[in-house]
């Protein structure tokens, strides 16, 4: 574990070697797609023995949300939540993905637990995860078009009667 | 199938369905137990689970749901079976998607609350609590919620506890042959509902607690209901414990089927009894107390075995810990306000839209807009009846959230079912699958 809790403090702090923000006291960690495997598995080694949620954000009309500095901006985030169960503590692992090759390799190996969340984070997002056992899609029909949970995915609407669509 | 070249979104990644055994590749197989089990490739292999070849395949591939009444709902099991006994099983979810975290994005966040408690159908006040404790951290006012608030919300937690277990034995019960069960746990269940209903105003999906406390105070008597309640209870649990705990038939049903490690529970991110039952003392109203939990006093319930019994029992036992819970709340029930006095987050009473001006621009405000929450990104996790319930907000400064997740403790728990499957008979598989409780609405959103 590298944990340079005492480095100068004008530096960003960081875990891992990674940015460490603590927003709303909660630990979360901004990961390069590179180094996603290495981080995860030092996580693992060092406590986080529970991988509890993958899911992702489509950042595409909220671009220019904060990010600590020397943080790659990319459409996509993929939000991992892992839970240390010895010492109480949870840590947020934030990787960004670009999107014109939306790709992670798979935690499978890691946690064989995110086997149904990054089907569902493939399917909801078209996120794809290299390596995973099988990259069906898991709530959508398979011959689904599209990625409903991105933000240029339309919602579609129904006409209601006396109802103006609530546009907002 | 469509494959639209030169478009991000290539749908085409294969089919949800299990494949037959002679079509699959050793390594895909092994890779899977392996991965689980924690094995290597070749000691995988030595549990004999290689594909064989067509003319030797002696397995057949049948389907169970998602119509089938012991699959709790719209979950399609595919089974490989040898004769009688489960050799593989995949689960094939999504019938019941509605898309509710894409709604979600259009519903402020005073509307947010009709949306998360139609999740988890069985334990609505859980989720609608973890979304209030998100948004309230987003605000900054987690730490301003008036005491009553906070033990309001852990007495209609703990009675969905009960109500969300009682279904459990009713449904546990009637898969399993004691269809007296099923009666007997929904009317148990129907007790608590009705106390809900009075307090509420509806039985299941009630949109209660709320962003800044809950909707409205305690009706009158509530003291008195609740001690009904807490006197009618017991002894129809010892009635479940003569019916069906100390039954040799039962037991044996239930007994060493559909056995998890706690390695594997851990592995498989599996939370709630079906961590406990492995033995992993793990519970976040004891490891990670929100609300008051570290105030009451209760036990952690942990099995031994880790079989379908030890999750029977847990559950059942749960009933009599939330029973304990609620005394205990029932007396340290504080007075005051039960919502967050702030303008911009809690509507104003309705009296004082008549007199007040101001009063009255908020409850437009409130009603029309919603009340914006500063930007971020909160993740808040807490013990529901079947697991961790997780709420991950991203607020972009609007009035609706940027993006919502829930994570469904069924969802994830339903990833160990085809671990606990191996080698069971397929009568088993009734009996593991509803000892999982895995409610569908919050496995498909």
């Amino acid at each position: 574990m590298t944990d340079d809790a005492e480095a100068p403090e004008e530096r960003v702090p960081t875990r891992y070697g990674c940015p460490l923000t603590q927003r709303f006291g909660q630990d979360v960690i901004y990961v390069d797609r590179q180094r996603y495997l290495d981080v995860l598995k030092a996580t693992a080694d060092d406590g986080y023995e529970m991988c509890l949620d993958v899911t992702a954000v489509d950042y595409l009309k909220h671009l220019e949300r904060w990010l600590p500095d020397g943080v790659e901006r990319h459409r996509f985030e993929v939000v991992v939540n892992l839970l240390d169960m010895k010492a109480g503590r949870r840590l947020r692992v934030n990787v960004a993905v670009p999107e014109d090759d939306p790709s992670l390799p798979t935690l499978f190996d890691l946690h064989p637990g995110t086997e149904a969340m990054e089907r569902e984070v493939f399917d909801m997002f078209g996120i794809s995860f290299d390596g995973h056992p099988d990259p069906s899609r898991i709530l959508m029909p398979e011959d689904w078009d599209g990625h409903p949970l991105r933000k240029d995915y339309a919602t579609g609407e129904i006409p209601v009667q006396f109802k103006a669509g609530n546009a907002r | 199938m469509t494959v639209h070249v030169g478009h991000v979104s290539q749908t085409s990644e294969g089919s949800q369905e299990m494949k037959p055994r002679s079509e699959i590749v050793a390594s895909e197989l092994l890779r899977e137990i392996g991965a689980v089990l924690r094995l290597s490739e070749t000691e995988a292999a030595a549990l004999g689970d290689l594909p064989e070849t067509p003319e030797e395949d002696q397995t057949m591939v049948i389907n169970m749901g998602p119509q089938h009444p012991s699959t709790h709902g719209v979950l399609r099991l595919m089974l490989e079976l040898r004769g009688e006994e489960v050799l593989r099983c995949k689960p094939v979810i999504g019938y019941l998607h509605t898309g509710m975290e894409k709604q979600a994005e259009q519903l402020s966040y005073l509307q947010g609350g009709t949306n998360v408690t139609r999740m988890d159908y069985a334990s609505p006040l859980s989720n609608e609590l973890v979304f209030s404790m998100a948004v309230e951290e987003l605000l900054g006012i987690s730490n301003d919620i008036p005491e009553r608030a906070q033990w309001m919300r852990m007495l209609l937690v703990e009675l969905n506890r009960m109500a969300s277990h009682l279904l459990f034995l009713a449904t546990n019960g009637m898969d399993l042959g004691a269809v007296g069960m099923m009666i007997y746990g929904w009317r148990e269940r129907e007790e608590v509902l009705r106390f809900f209903q009075k307090v509420t105003g509806l039985r299941m999906n009630h949109n209660f607690v709320r962003p800044g406390g809950v909707a409205a105070d305690l009706p009158a008597g509530w003291r008195d209901d609740v001690l009904r309640l807490l006197e009618s209870i017991p002894g129809r649990l010892d009635e479940y414990d003569l019916l069906m705990t100390g039954q040799p038939i039962w037991r044996e049903r239930l007994q060493g089927v559909g056995v998890l490690t706690p390695t594997e529970a851990v592995a498989l991110g599996a939370t709630g009894p079906i961590l406990r039952s492995t033995g992993v003392e793990w519970d976040l109203r004891r490891n990670m107390p929100y609300l008051h939990y570290d105030q009451v006093e209760f036990d952690v319930l942990v099995g031994q075995y880790g079989d379908s019994f030890d999750r029977y029992a847990i559950r059942l036992n749960e009933v009599r810990e939330s029973m304990r819970i609620v005394r205990q709340i029932v007396e340290l029930m504080p007075s005051g306000p039960y919502r967050v006095q702030n303008k911009k987050v809690t509507p104003p009473p309705r009296a004082r839209i008549d007199e007040s001006m101001e009063a009255l621009i908020h409850h437009f405000k409130i009603f029309t807009e919603g009340f914006r929450v500063p930007e971020g990104e909160v993740y808040v996790g807490i013990e529901g009846p079947r697991g961790e319930i997780g709420c991950h907000i991203v607020s972009d400064g609007s009035a609706a959230p940027y993006r919502l997740h829930i994570r469904p403790p069924s969802f994830v728990n339903l990833q160990s079912l085809p671990h606990m499957l191996r080698g069971c008979l397929i009568a088993d598989a009734v009996a593991v699958t509803s000892s999982i409780d895995p409610i569908l609405g919050e496995v498909d959103r």
